[in-house]
């Protein structure tokens, strides 16, 4: 394993065929969580993305609802229908289709908001590392200032913020980029402070000063020379990041607050379903809740393993 | 010692005036506080009178010091929706939220830390990877999907426990306890439950990991070799050196237990300041919503400092590093 680290950085030619020998890939495949989790996650990925050609059901087109086919139980229960495999909702949408839509519209948010929070952290996490004095001290103040207060709850002052602002005028599109807003918001600090600690190491190397005495732009050298050394903790983060985004979401859509009823995400399908549990038509909460909880759970394992795996004191 | 005490007051006392400044924003510029409060059929020249009445036309610096003033007073103006002073309706929903923190905690701390002790001490012992698979569990899922799962099963299909309310609470001077009755105690199991169940897994695995690396230590082979019994250099050795980390966890959770309980009041109906925060976001009510931001970022901060100054006084070490760095 020692021998492969001293190998020297390759080029692009060579990337594919380093990667499909690299420890990285030979670790993935011995460890049987990674796998099952990353084939969980893949599955669910691709049902989401490809939901309005293998939904059976669109349960957004009217013509296709019927109220008579509202609250029937699923197919292999005594009232069930065929048609309509986990069941329908109370307004006779198909649950299997709006599950497929919903994690469509989770996953969305949950890859917008990491990436918005992920860059943010970037950008402000180079420029604290690397100027250091006044602009560092202001930007790690803010980040301590939050840190000391929980995500969700951040997530939900911006999220009402936005609503009180926009008012009436507010539509799907809107709340859907409130909700990617507040979530990034809430999210970037600790890709700014991983970011900023391993700017302040690169800094001082030989590279940087090179770059430098020839007179290359700041700009350049952070996000030309800086940031592919220090990208890789922000790619483990990023992943187990984007099961507590899905989360978060979820919890704001479940909350009211977060996408309507015209534009389920999981969390508006729970919250609707929970309205039903009582009257003993769980299947129209617990599909969306077990589904929400397969995508956090594996994403997460992949996460942890991804971590354990490029750490390299564990190897 | 006095002067790192008073460091971290001055910070904690900036940070409440950064958190105010956001507050008072809030109230100022999110949408007109005077159009909340007046009909539609108030002249202008009405609104300008009751603006420079309210001392909206003053400097924004003036106002600001206003607000901070008032707030040091408990003055946080009338809701947009109950149309009654904010202080009062918080003072109304404190107790349950206060209680419903307090029993989780106590349920994480009195289950986390045996299930931590007992997974550390039988690594291999299938019990051991059964705390954990729940760990992991309990710390991926989402808190209102534990609630609703809880509610399904022990609510629903076994009724056995309530799935909303309080129960029956009795009047304490100022404060109202659901803790006295027998409805009341049933009502705050789900939710404190629900609450605790992730801090529960955190202090379990928190636990877990300390004692592990303090019994790999030379006192506790020391201990050994002197021939204590396991008992004496489990508890009396090994667990009270994990508990500071514990205590700090603990501590800063509390802060996170208050947020987490916003979902948690909702899941289950608990009246208590969290619904309240829920429905001032939906229904965009500004002085509730910036009322209960300041009030929450008081708690925290005051958790912050005191489990500083906690920590600092409790581990010795933490005093020296400090005075060298």
């Amino acid at each position: 394993m020692v021998e492969q680290l001293q190998v020297p950085p390759l080029r692009n030619e060579g990337r594919l065929a380093a990667a499909l020998d690299s420890d990285l890939l030979h670790a993935f495949l011995r460890s049987r969580i990674a796998v099952a989790a990353t084939l969980i996650t893949v599955t669910l990925v691709l049902a989401a993305v490809f939901a309005p050609w293998i939904a059976p059901h669109d349960p957004f087109d009217l013509r296709q609802l019927n109220l008579l086919d509202s609250h029937l139980p699923p197919a292999w229960l005594a009232d069930g229908d065929p048609r309509y495999l986990l069941g329908t909702d109370d307004q006779g949408r198909d649950v299997l289709s709006t599950i497929l839509y919903g994690s469509r519209i989770s996953l969305g948010v949950g890859i917008l908001a990491v990436g918005l929070a992920a860059a943010l952290g970037i950008v402000l996490g180079l420029i604290a590392g690397y100027a250091g004095g006044f602009l560092d001290a202001l930007i790690m103040r803010i980040a301590d200032v939050q840190l000391t207060f929980p995500a969700i709850l951040i997530a939900l002052l911006i999220d009402g913020t936005g609503r009180a602002l926009f008012g009436e005028h507010r539509n799907e599109t809107l709340e859907f980029w409130v909700l990617v807003l507040s979530i990034g918001l809430s999210f970037w600090v600790q890709y700014a402070r991983t970011v900023r600690g391993s700017t302040m190491v690169e800094k001082s190397k030989d590279y940087v000063l090179a770059a430098r005495l020839i007179g290359i732009h700041p700009a350049k050298i952070l996000f030309r020379h800086v940031l592919p050394n220090v990208i890789g903790p922000v790619l483990v983060i990023a992943t187990i990041n984007l099961a507590l985004a899905i989360i978060t979401e979820a919890t704001l859509s479940f909350l009211g607050v977060g996408l309507p009823p015209t534009q389920p995400s999981l969390g508006t399908l729970i919250r609707i379903g929970n309205n039903f549990l009582f009257a003993g038509e769980w299947w129209i909460a617990i599909f969306p809740g077990i589904t929400l909880a397969l995508l956090v759970v594996a994403i997460n394992l992949l996460g942890d393993w991804l971590r354990d795996a490029l750490n390299p004191r564990l190897q | 010692m006095l002067a790192f005490v008073v460091r971290r007051a001055l910070e904690a006392v900036l940070v409440m005036l950064v958190v105010a400044l956001i507050a008072f924003a809030l109230f100022r510029y999110v949408g007109d506080p005077i159009n909340q409060m007046v009909g539609l059929e108030t002249s202008f020249e009405e609104r300008q009178q009751l603006r420079q009445a309210l001392g909206l036309n003053d400097p924004v610096l003036v106002q600001f010091v206003h607000f901070v003033w008032r707030a040091l007073q408990f003055d946080f103006g009338v809701s947009y929706q109950f149309k009654r002073p904010v202080t009062e309706l918080i003072a109304e929903r404190f107790p349950a939220t206060m209680e419903l923190a307090f029993v989780s905690a106590l349920f994480s701390l009195v289950l986390g830390i045996p299930m931590g002790v007992y997974t550390a001490l039988n690594r291999h012992s299938w019990l051991s990877k059964l705390f954990l698979a729940v760990s992991l569990i309990g710390i991926s899922l989402p808190t209102f999907l534990i609630g609703i799962l809880l509610i399904f099963v022990f609510a629903v299909t076994f009724q056995v426990l309530p799935s909303f309310g309080r129960g029956e609470v009795v009047k304490l001077g100022f404060w109202s306890t659901g803790l006295l009755t027998g409805s009341g105690l049933r009502a705050i199991i789900l939710p404190a439950v629900t609450l605790g169940l992730f801090q529960m897994t955190l202090i379990m695995r928190l636990v877990r990991s300390e004692m592990l690396e303090v019994l790999r230590t030379d006192y506790i082979k020391f201990a050994r070799a002197r021939g204590l019994s396991d008992r004496a250099i489990h508890f009396g050795h090994a667990l009270k050196n994990t508990l500071v980390p514990v205590i700090t966890v603990a501590g800063l959770q509390l802060g996170s237990i208050i947020a987490f309980a916003i979902i948690t009041e909702t899941v289950f109906q608990w009246p208590g300041m969290g619904l309240m925060f829920l429905q001032a976001v939906q229904n965009a009510d500004i002085p509730i919503m910036s009322t209960y931001l300041l009030l929450v970022s008081g708690i925290f901060v005051t958790i912050n400092l005191v489990v500083d100054l906690l920590y600092v006084s409790v581990d010795p070490r933490i005093r020296i590093d400090r005075r060298v760095a």
